[in-house]
Order: structure tokens, then C-alpha cells, then sequence
């Protein structure tokens, strides 16, 4: 039995090193000199350490203004899909309403349709309603998320009827009763979907580019690919410029992970 | 949140039966809760699916997004035309080969680490957990600039790597033949750990006893992993690729950024020759066309496998 054992550690070491390697390249390349990075053999330590690259992305290339626009972005797309979704799939699983069962399984069915296939119609609606290059134009598609009332909803089946209705018999109405009992239940699944949209956004690529015309609007990943076809040349400010984009979400990522593991495990293993 | 009159105005538009009893305070209260996210689906989800289909009839060009007046029908022009494009044939081909080999590489990759993490002896299990997982949820744009720069020709650590073991360096992202290759290394890197854990979470409601009593039939491990843990998986594993293979045919950002669809136009995806063909040629008829091909293709790749699984399910 040693043998295994001793194997399959190694394995894991393995995989860790592969998984970890490039994060930790990225993070130390961002601290070399300009230029060393493009050597051979390619160094894995800085030989000084320097911040020049920070300083330059945030003097020079108006990254201040890019994260500004990913946090405001992504933080008011996460206030939004919570307002939008959290009601309604509470009201999907808990009360009842004429078409009920019928408009549920329309939603789910719509699941399948990837919603790229909208990407152009949505993008010519917003230029009527003189939305390209607002915030509000890159808000929209985190308003009507099917997936987010799915996973509210088959949280929400879990509270027990005996709990809203002894609610109501002490005179509560609707919406207090929302507010007081059921929003306080929910609680965990509204972190899991609060940072499921948080991270979404923030790493969403295809429709900040297409609406977000203007620079000054760009959100991060668009400003990196603006910059990487720019700079080709410029390793290490690159690498700088990638660990400020990854850094904010893998550490809410890491400090809420027991949120987010289980949120994706109820929905998609249920689903 | 709740808008009153809008609630009202949806309760009557969809709730006939009700109107006639009179609607309940309990249902009015419902109708408030839902109507905002059903009308924002409604507006944002419905409205443009439906009209992709209409604009992919159209020939909606840049002269249409001036003036309106030069919009045409054309019935289904687009999609001809796009069925005689060469290189709309190269983008849809590059998707498949993506496809073919992203899935079960990918696949393969999360099983083994899944099945090595689910092993007893493994220690510090749930750190290992969260790390491979964490590649996923970082910003993709990002990481593909880093592993562009791991893949590089001359300076890049996979390369260096290759030559420290004696072989030769290979141009990764510089030549037809390996471009495709090379992006699929750093998108089974990014994603392993999603369907990672979904076989983790199902490896471990298979019960011990079931692999002590093959073990005590002399069951070794590839015999254990053959008949205890595969069938356990099965309906995991179809649940699975159906995911990926709609993941792997909506490539974008990988390709836009690692290599801008080159070389000699090797990595050009559905997706991307729909961006390009939409926003920078502006024919936004021809690209909804396109982008509706790629929605059929998903559907039907989806059928088919359901159905392969159907027919496996019935035999045994």
C-alpha cells in the first residue's frame, strides 16, 4: 500500500505545481526590471524586485480608471441581479400565482439558448435607447438572469410553509414578511449568487467590448487586450497589469469559496 | 423594487382565471415579486433571441445602421451565402477540432484529478480542493495574456522546459499546425477544476464498501475505477460533456487574445468570426445568421448525445 500512497501525493504535488505555476510566473514577472523577462533560460525570480510597473499601469496607462469602472460595474450588477432575481424566485418556489407552473418551465426550457444569440439585436435595442458606452448598456444583461431565479428558487423550496403562514396568521403583509423572514433564510444562497454575478462581470469579456466603445469606459479585461495588442513587447508591465485584474477576484473568490463551491454544486449536479 | 402598476398591468395580462375571481392579496403580492425579473427577461432575453432570427432574414448592414430606410429582407440569403464562405467553413471547422479535442481532454483531466483528490491518503484534501478549482474563476482575459507569454517562442517556460528535457522548441502560437493545441492547453489549465468538483461531489456518495468488496474479488485499481467508479459517474459524465461541448463552441476571448484568430486564420472560432462579421464589418444580418448556425449546432450536438445516452441506457 505505500507505493500508492506515496503516488498519488505525487500526483498531487504535481498537479498543484502545474495549476499554481503560472499565477505565481505572472506575480514575479511583475516584479522584474523591464526586459529581463525575455531571456533565456527564463528567469523565475526577479533579480530586484521594483514596482515601477504598478506605478507606470496606474500613472501613464489610466488603470485608476479602468478598476474604478470594473468595481462600479460589477458591484452594481450584483445589486441589480440580487433586486431582479431574488424576489421572483422566492415567489417561483413559495407562492402561488395563475401560470405559475407553465412561465417555470418556459425559463427552464430557455436555458439552453446561449444568450450570445442576442448579443446583436441587443446591441442595435441599446443604440435606440442611446445606451452603447453607458454603464447602464453594459448593466443590462445581468438584469433577466434565468439561472440566477433557478438557483433562488430551489434554495427557497426549502423554507417551510409552516414559517410564512404562522407569519401571516400574526397579520404580517406580503412584503414583510419578505423582508423579515424570508430574505434572512436566504441569506446564503444571496452571497453564492451576489458573488457569482460579482465575478461574472468583473471577468466578462464579449459584451463590455462590443458596448463600451469609449476608453475611458473600458472595464479591465478590455483595457488588458487593448493593452497586450499594444505592448506586446512590455512582459513584465503586462504581467502587472494581469495580476490587478486577477488579484480582487481570486481573493473574494478564496474568502467566500465555501459560498461559491456549494452554490455551483446545487446548481448543476440538481439541475 | 416592486412596481405596483406594472405588477398589476402583468397580473392581467397573464392571470385570465384570477381576474375572474378576483385576484387575492397573496397573489397580487406575487405578481409584484416576480413581474420586475420576468419583464426584464422579457426585454433583455426574448425580445432580442427572437429578433436575431428576424435580422439573420435581413441584410442589415452599416448603410441600415445609418438609415433604416436600407434595410431589405432577403429571406435566407445570409445563411446561403455564409454556406459558399470558405472562410466561415475554416471557422466552423476550427470550432469542431476545439471541440473534439478540448472535450474529452478536458474531461479526462478533471476525472483523474478528481479521482486522485477522492483517494483517503491524499492529505490536506480541501486546500487541494479550492486550488485546482481556483484557476476557473479568475479573469480569462488576464490569464490568457500570462500563458501567451508561458507559450512564447523564445522566452517562454513551456518551451524552455521542452529544451531542458532534450527536445526541440516549438512555435506554439506561431504556426497552423499547433495553435489550436497550445490555446487548448491553457483552457483545460483554466477549467479542469469546474467539472472537477462536480465528479468530486458524486465520487463521494459512491460507498466504500462498494470498492472493499472488489478489492476483496482482486479487483486492482484500473479494475476498481473500471466497474465501481465509472458506472457511478455515467450520468454525471453525459450531464458533463453536454456543458462542455456548448463551453468549447463558444470560444471567444481565448483566441482574441492569444492569437487574434491566426495564424493563417487557424484559430478562428464561430464566435469570433460572428464578432468580427457583426462588429467590425458591421453586417449584422450576416452575424445573426451566423450566431443562430451556432445555436442549431449546440441543439444538435445536445440531441444527439441525450439520445446516445438513451440507447446506452437501454442496453445494459
Amino acid at each position: 500500500m505505500k507505493p500508492r500512497v506515496i503516488l498519488l501525493n505525487l500526483a498531487v504535488a504535481v498537479v498543484a505545481l502545474i495549476v499554481l505555476f503560472p499565477l505565481l510566473w505572472m506575480v514575479s514577472v511583475s516584479l522584474m526590471p523591464t526586459g529581463e523577462a525575455a531571456n533565456f533560460p527564463p528567469p523565475l525570480i526577479p533579480s530586484r524586485i521594483t514596482f515601477d510597473h504598478y506605478r507606470d499601469l496606474f500613472v501613464s496607462q489610466g488603470m485608476g480608471r479602468y478598476m474604478g469602472n470594473s468595481f462600479a460595474l460589477a458591484t452594481l450588477a450584483t445589486i441589480l441581479a440580487l433586486g431582479f432575481t431574488v424576489p421572483a424566485g422566492y415567489a417561483f418556489a413559495k407562492l402561488r400565482f395563475a401560470g405559475r407552473e407553465r412561465i417555470f418551465q418556459m425559463l427552464v426550457g430557455a436555458l439552453v439558448i446561449p444568450a450570445q444569440i442576442g448579443t446583436l439585436p441587443l446591441f442595435l435595442m441599446l443604440k435606440g435607447m442611446g445606451l452603447v458606452n453607458t454603464y447602464a448598456g453594459a448593466l443590462v444583461p445581468w438584469l433577466a438572469s434565468i439561472f440566477g431565479l433557478f438557483l433562488v428558487r430551489q434554495y427557497a423550496l426549502s423554507i417551510p410553509d409552516e414559517m410564512l403562514e404562522a407569519a401571516r396568521i400574526d397579520g404580517a403583509s406580503e412584503g414583510q414578511i419578505f423582508r423579515r423572514v424570508v430574505l434572512p433564510t436566504l441569506q446564503p444562497i444571496i452571497v453564492t449568487l451576489g458573488l457569482f454575478v460579482f465575478l461574472g462581470s468583473w471577468n466578462d469579456f464579449l459584451w463590455p467590448l462590443i458596448i463600451l466603445t469609449d476608453q475611458s469606459n473600458y472595464t479591465l479585461p478590455v483595457a488588458l487586450a487593448a493593452l497586450s495588442r499594444e505592448h506586446v513587447q512590455d512582459i513584465e508591465m503586462m504581467m502587472a497589469g494581469s495580476v490587478l485584474t486577477v488579484a480582487p477576484v481570486l481573493i473574494l473568490f478564496l474568502a467566500l469559496q465555501r459560498y461559491y463551491i456549494r452554490g455551483m454544486l446545487a446548481g448543476s449536479v440538481k439541475g | 423594487m416592486t412596481d405596483a402598476p406594472a405588477a398589476a398591468a402583468a397580473a392581467a395580462a397573464f392571470a385570465k382565471p384570477a381576474r375572474r375571481h378576483g385576484m387575492g392579496r397573496r397573489e397580487r403580492a406575487a405578481w409584484g415579486f416576480v413581474a420586475p425579473a420576468l419583464i426584464a427577461i422579457a426585454i433583455f432575453f426574448v425580445i432580442p433571441v427572437v429578433s436575431a432570427l428576424l435580422l439573420s432574414l435581413t441584410d442589415f448592414d452599416i448603410y441600415a445602421l445609418a438609415d433604416l430606410d436600407n434595410l431589405r429582407f432577403v429571406g435566407l440569403r445570409n445563411y446561403e451565402q455564409l454556406l459558399s464562405n470558405p472562410l466561415f467553413w475554416g471557422a466552423m471547422k476550427n470550432t469542431l477540432w476545439f471541440s473534439v479535442l478540448g472535450v474529452p481532454l478536458s474531461i479526462a483531466a478533471s476525472l483523474a484529478a478528481a479521482v486522485i483528490l477522492n483517494a483517503r491518503v491524499v492529505k490536506w484534501r480541501p486546500i487541494w480542493r479550492v486550488m485546482f478549482f481556483a484557476p476557473y474563476v479568475t479573469t480569462l482575459v488576464a490569464t490568457a495574456v500570462v500563458w501567451r507569454y508561458l507559450l512564447h517562442t523564445r522566452y517562454g517556460v513551456i518551451n524552455w522546459a521542452l529544451q531542458s528535457v532534450g527536445l526541440p522548441a516549438v512555435d506554439w502560437l506561431g504556426q497552423p499546425e499547433t495553435s489550436i493545441p497550445a490555446i487548448l492547453m491553457f483552457v483545460v489549465w483554466k477549467i479542469f477544476g469546474y467539472n472537477m468538483l462536480i465528479f468530486l461531489a458524486v465520487l463521494q456518495t459512491v460507498p466504500d464498501d462498494l470498492y472493499e468488496a472488489a478489492r476483496i474479488d482482486g479487483a486492482g485499481p484500473w479494475k476498481q475505477f473500471r466497474h465501481v467508479t465509472l458506472p457511478a459517474i455515467a450520468p454525471t459524465l453525459l450531464l458533463v460533456s453536454i456543458i462542455s461541448v456548448a463551453g468549447f463552441f463558444q470560444l471567444f476571448a481565448e483566441p482574441y487574445v492569444m492569437t487574434q484568430g491566426g495564424p493563417a486564420q487557424s484559430t478562428v472560432t464561430v464566435l469570433y468570426f460572428m464578432y468580427e462579421e457583426g462588429f467590425k464589418w458591421w453586417n449584422l444580418g450576416s452575424a445573426s445568421a451566423v450566431a443562430f448556425i451556432l445555436f442549431l449546432c449546440i441543439f444538435a450536438v445536445t440531441m444527439v448525445q441525450l439520445w446516445a445516452a438513451r440507447r446506452m441506457g437501454a442496453e445494459t
